[in-house]
């Protein structure tokens, strides 16, 4: 036989030998898995982010299904998901909040002072590392965009030396939390409003030192807000379980560090 | 004793700009007693010391103020008499705040002396070192590693040779040539002390050929010590000064990757470490004050200054007639491994070897770019590791691929970015890597 002939029957035999044998394992070694399982993987938005707390989509579409987990914990599929899901397992829906992140922090570089010229590294944890970073603040935004760089979802911007969130974008998955090394970003419920943009616990003279926009612990805020905002020592906090909606506080705040959200843009701008 | 060119000289390493002479020729200079001393508590590599004064104690010069909080820890001695106003936080050179015991020094200067060994040749290894951990002695060539923790290796291992750095192989920094120059014989009693207490056969005096002058100094010091001496001359390169390279270039032999010095039978000592060994031993003072070479080209006049540590960078600028024209860039160190300051209100401390200030011309503000793969970093890299690798791995946050490089191996020696045409920040990412590595293994430890 000429060598093009064997060659062809040779690899095409090791094919269907391969195939014969895929088949036979099909049948006799496959572990039947609950076809629920990936109808739910479906639902999911498939963004993969890890913010349900399980190793994607597929995994959490798993633990739907097998562990009985919560079908309400995807953030970016939102409500309509948990629903669809709920429906489909013949599950009563849960309740679902929309969360988001915010930078806790306030102090660009208009109003927050930069003690030294910082060119090493553009990462905020390199620059916290190098003499705790170039911030006057020890508690403020770097703005070198750790936060923005994990980001899935392009929510985070960069303005005038801080970061800033997206409320409209953000997915809420936590990766922006874990990469700030000041902890600076939380995840609140997007209803919300009306937050504390600082997360100094220096005292008010320390505070103004550096940055212009900065808590100064006069508790003005506490009294107005009943009770939605609790001092940490010299750190104005808000409790996002109560409602805040008393806009007294952003105005009579001495700091000018409470402030409210920009109202969401209209679906046709 | 003999004089010796240095039979080996370490891979790699770089060539900059010394600039010594700026400050060589001056000679050492007291500085006049500040108002003020904010005495850090962290001087030394290893725990930070515990203070045992409050505000309001009365002190006398040379007292103990702060105990060593655990083995790798030096106790902190008052600089000088005075009243004890705080104990509050302050910035270091480093960067990093530590607790600092602040002196308000009184007019009449009391010292407290530390018990003497004249008789140190005939006193006992065990009771020698106590004194020397007692006086808070560390090393004085940059790391601040306690040295009585130096002077006790485990029985095992034996120590057959002492090397005394005199390198000084930083850019700019001059204080470890004057010290060689104007105390040659108390550098030459402090080596013999510590040769005496390790029970080492050979000694040998490690100065770069660019000082001439050195060499002379430390022969004339030397010639009629008994046994093995040798002034070991060192090509000059950087960084002939560092221990690993050095102990290669005096001796021939290697540490092995994660060993050290005393398991190749070496224990390498600064110059002004064996000065304050001297001081402690012979003199009964503990270290409270060292030589810093204030210097660059933009301080009016250059000096080495003989000052208390504690002594804010801001008093030694005034003291060298203050800035000339504009500094642009402050260094606590050298240019190579010191660090930049944001600010001058820093104390010293034992192991401030200078000030450097430099002017806008001496700057250059660069961005950096991509690896270029031309492998100039792997040919300068004296612990031959291949810093382009490493530094993409950190880049990329992917540390457990950077551990295999050695890592940990890294000096940050700085000559890698020294050659770096990219002007990558190569030692920053490494300084990150291996602070992300260590915090790992401390958590590791804490979670067994």
């Amino acid at each position: 036989m000429d060598p093009i002939t064997t060659s062809t029957l040779c690899i095409g035999g090791i094919g269907l030998a391969s195939a014969a044998a895929l088949a036979v394992a099909e049948k006799y070694l496959s572990v039947p898995q609950d076809p629920r399982i990936g109808k739910v993987a479906e639902m999911l938005p498939g963004a993969n982010c890890g913010g349900c707390g399980y190793a994607g989509c597929a995994d959490y579409a798993r633990a739907i299904v097998a562990d009985n987990a919560e079908c309400n914990l995807c953030a970016p599929g939102g409500p309509a998901c948990a629903q669809a899901i709920a429906a489909f397992l013949g599950r009563a829906a849960a309740a679902m909040e929309r969360r988001v992140a915010i930078v806790l922090c306030c102090g660009d570089d208009t109003e927050a002072l930069r003690r030294a010229a910082y060119n090493g590294i553009a990462d905020c944890a390199a620059a916290q590392a190098t003499a705790g970073g170039d911030k006057g603040c020890a508690y403020g935004c770097l703005g070198y965009g750790s936060c923005a760089r994990v980001c899935p979802v392009n929510a985070i911007r960069i303005a005038n030396g801080i970061a800033k969130v997206d409320k409209a974008l953000c997915i809420a998955c936590g990766k922006c939390v874990a990469a700030c090394p000041r902890k600076l970003i939380k995840l609140v419920p997007a209803a919300a409003e009306i937050h504390v943009l600082c997360s100094s616990k220096d005292k008010g003279p320390a505070v103004k030192k550096v940055c212009g926009t900065g808590c100064i612990g006069c508790r003005i805020c506490t009294k107005l807000a009943d009770g939605a905002i609790t001092m940490d020592g010299f750190l104005a906090v808000v409790d996002y379980a109560k409602p805040l909606t008393n806009e007294e506080t952003v105005a009579k705040c001495p700091g000018h560090c409470i402030r409210k959200d920009a109202p969401p843009p209209t679906p046709n701008s | 004793m003999a004089t010796i060119p240095s039979p080996h000289t370490f891979r790699g390493g770089i060539h900059p700009a010394y600039n010594k002479a700026l400050a060589a020729a001056a000679p050492i200079r007291e500085l006049p007693l500040p108002a003020r001393l904010t005495v850090p508590m962290s001087q030394h590599l290893g725990a930070p010391a515990k203070p045992v004064v409050k505000a309001g104690d009365t002190v006398a010069g040379g007292q103990l103020v702060a105990e060593a909080a655990g083995f790798i820890s030096a106790p902190v001695h008052a600089p000088a008499a005075g009243k004890v106003v705080a104990i509050e936080e302050t910035l270091t050179a480093s960067g990093r705040a530590c607790a600092a015991v602040v002196i308000e020094t009184a007019p009449e200067q009391v010292w407290q002396p530390l018990p003497t060994f004249p008789e140190w040749r005939f006193t006992d290894a065990k009771q020698l070192i106590e004194h020397i951990g007692a006086a808070g002695v560390v090393g004085m060539g940059g790391a601040g590693f306690p040295t009585r923790v130096k002077l006790s290796p485990p029985s095992d291992k034996p120590i057959d040779t002492v090397i005394l750095n005199g390198a000084e192989c930083e850019p700019y920094l001059t204080s470890d040539h004057r010290m060689m120059l104007e105390h040659a014989a108390e550098i030459r009693i402090g080596a013999e002390i510590i040769r005496h207490i390790l029970g080492a056969r050979s000694l040998r005096i490690a100065i770069e050929d660019n000082k001439p002058d050195a060499i002379a100094a430390m022969e004339k010091a030397f010639q009629d010590t008994d046994g093995d001496v040798a002034v070991t001359v060192l090509r000059t390169s950087y960084p002939q000064g560092s221990e690993k390279q050095q102990i290669f270039s005096v001796t021939g032999r290697e540490v092995p990757r994660g060993g050290l010095p005393m398991d190749v039978g070496c224990v390498v000592e600064n110059v002004s470490t064996a000065f304050a060994v001297f001081d402690a031993v012979v003199n009964g003072r503990p270290l409270v004050r060292r030589v810093i070479t204030v210097t660059g080209d933009a301080i009016a006049q250059p000096a080495n200054l003989l000052a208390p540590c504690g002594t804010l960078y801001s008093d030694l600028v005034a003291a060298c007639g203050g800035v000339a024209g504009q500094a642009a860039k402050v260094i606590s160190g050298g240019p190579m491994m010191g660090f930049a300051v944001s600010s001058l209100a820093v104390p010293t401390g034992k192991t401030a070897s200078g000030l450097l200030l430099l002017s806008p011309k001496k700057i250059s503000d660069f961005s950096s770019q991509a690896c270029i793969a031309c492998g100039r970093c792997v040919d300068a890299c004296p612990m031959r590791l291949s810093p382009a690798e490493l530094s993409q791995c950190i880049e990329a946050d992917d540390i457990d691929g950077a551990e295999p490089l050695a890592l940990m191996d890294c000096i940050e020696c700085g000559s890698c970015a020294f050659v770096c045409p990219a002007r990558r920040p190569l030692v920053h990412h490494m300084r990150r890597g291996k602070a992300v590595v260590m915090a790992r293994r401390a958590a590791a430890k804490k979670t067994p």
